[in-house]
């Protein structure tokens, strides 16, 4: 710092140390801000698909009434469809029930379900029980089709296009909510007739 | 330190002492490898994903039944199938995402925290440099120690030096 | 009746707070502090909401003790099955009673800062017990309008409480909660000295002499409850593990670095009055990471299994009181601090030096520990919903390498000199613990048949580095008199051998552990390192409020044989299922066995591990936590205190760095 007068030196450095003891404060509304965002966001057992956008994968699956029957990805193929998880011992998947027999009952909507870790005799009389909303139920009885599409729970619900990518995932039930806020208008789009649900 | 594995602390319940769900019996499942080897990098594997279910946990410390089926998986793909490492937290990424790996993707969503600890160090050298640069001074000899030491004691006879509120003078 | 007078004394206490606040940070000025009533009086009060406070407290021990299901929260926590001694530790076992024992014991703390402060300016005491007043106001608002313990169920008083959760029926909740309480709320002590002295304008070195102490017993504290968190998590949760770097443990984490830099920076500051913003800055961000940590926890927007949509009140009551409280500190902070860096009165190698290198690494692996616990929280809201996870790999990557060059740095710090060491000197010294170190870090693995990782050899090797040079120097002060030793370096040398053992239990652990996940069939024997371990199949046993399967396992240890039985319990009252592991702890190993499920013809899924040297972790720990208490008892602090005490109140001196004696003084 030759030819700068120690004082004015001494001077410039003041100015800028100033500043800097702004910095803890900052950094600290900074944390305070991420802190308050971490309110806003959403539930934390949700997760986001990673399959959101992507072709949905290819599988090949027996069917719950047809066991000797196989079936693989192409047969979702062709028109808008929507996978659904479910499985007997989950208690949503029967509140969600409902909700997806007035689907099929009143759209055009192709639903294909995903049996998910189940029992075989349990999920027929279930769907005896209950009505049946599904074209046709893939068996996962070991989870692996699940594992397959990031499944980490039932009921999941995949809506796929007509090229079989997946458009849409909701993870917790499809209720007359959901229906109304985002699965109708994602179905608008892919030009399915929604019907007057 | 590989060690490290298996485990959400007590610490966790010493502090989130709120939290009513009981956790804890460790999961112990039974597979065989072909080789210490092999059984070393499922165990390294199945701790560095992170449960999807339960929100704090590795694979390898989750009684959720979605982590069993996912150490399923990752036995079956390291041992049948035959895949890398590499090659099985891809595909642990591609169904589950990001959020599985304990071991974030560095991409430009996590510069900021991958590049974030060196930048700190690099600040915190850089600071430590100026602070040493600034020339020390000649050690006193011993004439000017015995001088310095009768002006301090002068000056402490008389009294603190006045200095403002704001500390210490230049 | 009691739960109201619980109550009751809790809002006298608040009362009580807001008179020390209020009088301590407005009423007490310039003028009227020595020579009016106010320093005696905050003095009578602070020791008055100790009293209210712990009144509260025992109107909620007594309230489990008696099983008042009445009470909402003992309904909640309690059942009448419970033994005794977990009737009083979960008083701490949940959210409302765990931040009633957060009140009491920062009211603790407050007591005692008032019985000692006979030893200080009356204006700088005053104002000390004021910050200290306005946190518990913060603390007892927050319990008495957001988190009651003492609701009542009336009239539908259930006849038996829903009990503990079985995971902290256990020692660890009765021992874990308040040590590392003391410790957080102990550096309350070190920021109000700091925010005083910002008060005061006089930021000279006498606040630095004064809060010394606290600080130290704080952190020795800290270290201590996030040891026995540690053990407890190795030994409850049934699979071994002791760090998982968790959120949660993490907040406990971040004060505890930020501490043991502020105790390193105090001294300097004491010392040789460099520092003193930096050292005030840490005072203030060690306690602000208590309360972040508490924020953390408590708000469950990192961790929690149920989120806080439900009471969001909670977390941002937290949050706005962590704003006007380390907000308002540090702007005080950014107008008051000296911004002028004293000049480098110090060499390359002395002793100042090695210091702020040692705060440089510690608030760095600080910043790395809050930088990966709060990413994905900053992710997700900045990218509208995805989520990341950083967890173990992340940690041990940045931290790991911070730690060896921290202990790199360690081993210098004996034979350093304040202002400068002659590196001729410091070669001479040093250069036999040197090879001593290097000639350990060729030869183990060479000895050790299988491979070590690079890193677990140069941990071993650093810590023999740090080993020697510190005992190198003992033995050169020990020649001239071992009376001569002051307390403070004792302290210093036995905290940081402390860890030297605990890095040494990490690295040996980490490389030598055994684990096997194994199917046993009753009277099949297994090979676990070189121990034979026979399991001799499950029977029943039946606990106070529970129902086990136990299973019994012979192991063969050489000539010694030993028994140990982990167990599966079912508790009665939530029909909860908990594993028990089974430990034969030992000071060079610990063998563990838990069981898993049951699997077909009698056989059951089993985990055997044998952990050589996880013992030392803690032990570690607990020498660090040590030499840390060790370090006050030193003379000079009491000489301290009846000087400053006899009269000479006003912090005189040191504005200037005095010209010691070039001898090294323990720091």
């Amino acid at each position: 710092m030759s030819g700068v007068s120690p004082g004015a030196a001494w001077r410039r450095q003041r100015g800028i140390s100033r500043v800097s003891l702004f910095v803890p404060l900052g950094l600290f509304l900074l944390i305070v801000g991420i802190g308050y965002a971490g309110f806003k966001l959403n539930d934390p057992h949700v997760l986001p698909s990673a399959l959101l956008g992507k072709p949905f994968p290819d599988f090949s699956a027996t069917l719950l009434h047809e066991p000797e029957r196989v079936v693989h990805r192409d047969e979702l193929l062709g028109e808008p469809v929507l996978v659904n998880v479910w499985a007997t011992w989950c208690p949503t998947c029967k509140a969600e029930h409902a909700e997806l027999l007035r689907i099929s009952a009143r759209t055009g909507l192709r639903i294909v379900g995903v049996n998910y870790k189940d029992d075989r005799q349990q999920a027929l009389a279930w769907l005896r029980r209950y009505g049946d909303p599904y074209e046709y139920v893939l068996e996962d009885p070991d989870g692996s089709l699940g594992v397959e599409l990031g499944v980490y729970g039932a009921p999941e619900s995949f809506l796929l296009d007509a090229s079989g990518t997946v458009v849409y995932k909701r993870v917790g039930d499809i209720n007359p909510r959901v229906w109304r806020d985002e699965l109708a208008p994602q179905l608008a789009r892919l030009g399915v007739e929604a019907g007057d649900v | 330190m590989s060690d490290l594995r298996r485990g959400r602390s007590a610490l966790l319940l010493g502090l989130l002492l709120s939290c009513a769900v009981a956790r804890g019996a460790g999961p112990v499942d039974v597979f065989q490898f072909d080789s210490a080897e092999q059984e070393a990098r499922y165990q390294a594997l199945v701790a560095e994903f992170r449960c999807p279910k339960c929100l704090n946990t590795n694979l390898a410390g989750s009684d959720a039944p979605i982590a069993e089926d996912l150490r399923r998986t990752v036995y079956r793909l390291l041992t049948r199938d035959g895949l890398s490492d590499k090659e099985i937290r891809a595909f642990m990424q591609e169904r589950y995402g990001d959020f599985v790996l304990y071991d974030p993707p560095f991409r430009p969503g996590t510069w900021l925290l991958w590049l974030g600890p060196p930048a700190f160090l690099l600040v915190g050298l850089l600071v430590l440099w100026r602070l040493l640069r600034q020339p020390p001074r000649e050690p006193l000899s011993s004439d000017e120690a015995a001088r310095l030491q009768q002006i301090l004691a002068e000056e402490g006879a008389a009294g603190p030096s006045g200095s403002g509120p704001g500390g210490t003078q230049p | 009746m009691i739960a109201e007078l619980g109550q009751f004394a809790l809002a006298l206490a608040l009362c009580l707070c807001t008179v020390m606040a209020v009088a301590g940070l407005l009423v007490v000025r310039p003028a009227n502090a020595e020579s009016g009533p106010w320093p005696r009086v905050i003095n009578s009060v602070a020791m008055g909401q100790f009293l209210f406070i712990a009144l509260a407290f025992a109107a909620l021990v007594s309230a489990f003790v008696s099983d008042d299901f009445s009470v909402a929260y003992v309904a909640n926590n309690s059942n009448s099955l419970l033994p005794w001694y977990y009737k009083v530790s979960a008083v701490w076992g949940a959210h409302e009673g765990s931040f009633l024992l957060w009140s009491l014991i920062m009211a603790g703390w407050t007591l005692a800062v008032a019985l000692r402060a006979g030893h200080l300016p009356g204006l700088f005491s005053s104002r000390v017990l004021g910050v200290m007043g306005l946190m518990n106001v913060g603390f007892l608002t927050f319990l008495l309008f957001t988190s009651n313990p003492f609701e009542r169920l009336v009239p539908m008083t259930p006849p038996e409480g829903a009990d503990l959760n079985p995971l902290l029926q256990d020692f660890g909740l009765i021992v874990h909660p308040p040590m590392l309480y003391m410790g957080y709320v102990g550096f309350s002590v070190a920021f109000a000295f700091a925010v005083a002295a910002l008060l005061s304008g006089r930021l000279d070195t006498a606040w630095a002499r004064w809060s010394r102490p606290w600080s130290n017993i704080a952190w020795a504290f800290l270290t201590v409850g996030i040891a026995l968190g540690s053990w407890w998590a190795y030994y409850e949760l049934g699979w071994g593990g002791w760090w998982f770097w968790d959120p949660v443990e993490n907040a406990s984490f971040m004060p505890w670095l930020a501490g043991t830099a502020l105790i390193h920076s105090l001294a300097v500051t004491e010392k040789r009055g460099t520092f003193k913003s930096w050292t005030l800055l840490l005072a203030i961000t060690t306690f602000s990471l208590s309360l972040l940590g508490t924020f953390i926890v408590r708000s469950g927007v990192l961790t929690s299994v149920h989120a806080f949509a439900t009471d969001p009140t909670r977390g941002l009551f937290i949050l706005a009181f962590l704003v006007l409280v380390v907000g308002g500190s540090l702007t005080l902070y950014a107008l008051r601090a000296s911004t002028i860096q004293s000049r480098a009165r110090y060499g390359l190698w002395s002793r100042e030096t090695s210091l702020l290198v040692n705060n440089v690494l510690l608030v760095v692996a600080m910043a790395l520990v809050l930088l990966g616990t709060l990413y994905p929280l900053a992710y997700e809201a900045f990218t509208g919903g995805d989520k990341i996870s950083v967890g173990v790999p992340y940690f041990n990557a940045g931290f790991v390498p911070l730690m060896l060059a921290l202990a790199g740095f360690l081993g210098l710090a004996p034979a350093l000199q304040w202002k400068r060491t002659r590196g001729e000197r410091l070669w001479r010294e040093l250069r036999w613990c040197l090879a001593a170190a290097v000639a350990f870090g060729l030869v183990l693995p060479l000895l050790v048949a299988g491979a070590l990782h690079w890193q677990v050899v140069l941990t071993l090797a650093l810590g023999v580095w740090i080993a020697a040079t510190h005992l190198r120097d003992l033995s050169f002060r020990a020649r001239q008199g071992l009376r001569r030793v002051p307390l403070a370096y004792w302290g210093m040398t036995l905290a940081h051998l402390g860890f030297v053992v605990a890095i040494f239990g990490i690295a040996l652990t980490s490389a030598l552990t055994v684990e096997k996940d194994l199917r046993m069939s009753p009277g099949q024997t297994e090979t676990l390192d070189h121990l034979q371990v026979t399991f001799d199949g499950v029977g029943t046993r039946n606990g106070p409020n529970f129902v086990a399967q136990q299973g019994t396992f012979r192991i063969q240890d050489g000539r010694a044989e030993l028994v140990l039985h982990p167990e599966k319990r079912r508790y009665l009252a939530r029909n909860n299922v908990m594993t028990e592991a089974a430990i034969d702890p030992g000071l060079f190993r610990d063998i563990y066995i838990s069981l898993g499920e049951p699997l077909e013809g009698g056989a059951w899924a089993v985990r055997l591990h044998y952990k050589p040297f996880v013992r030392w972790i803690w032990l570690g720990g607990l020498i660090m936590a040590l030499g840390g208490l060790l370090a006050v008892t030193d003379a000079r602090y009491r000489r301290l205190r009846r000087r400053v005490g006899a009269g000479a109140a006003a912090p005189a001196v040191a504005e200037r760095p005095t010209p010691t004696p070039t001898a090294p003084e323990a720091a």
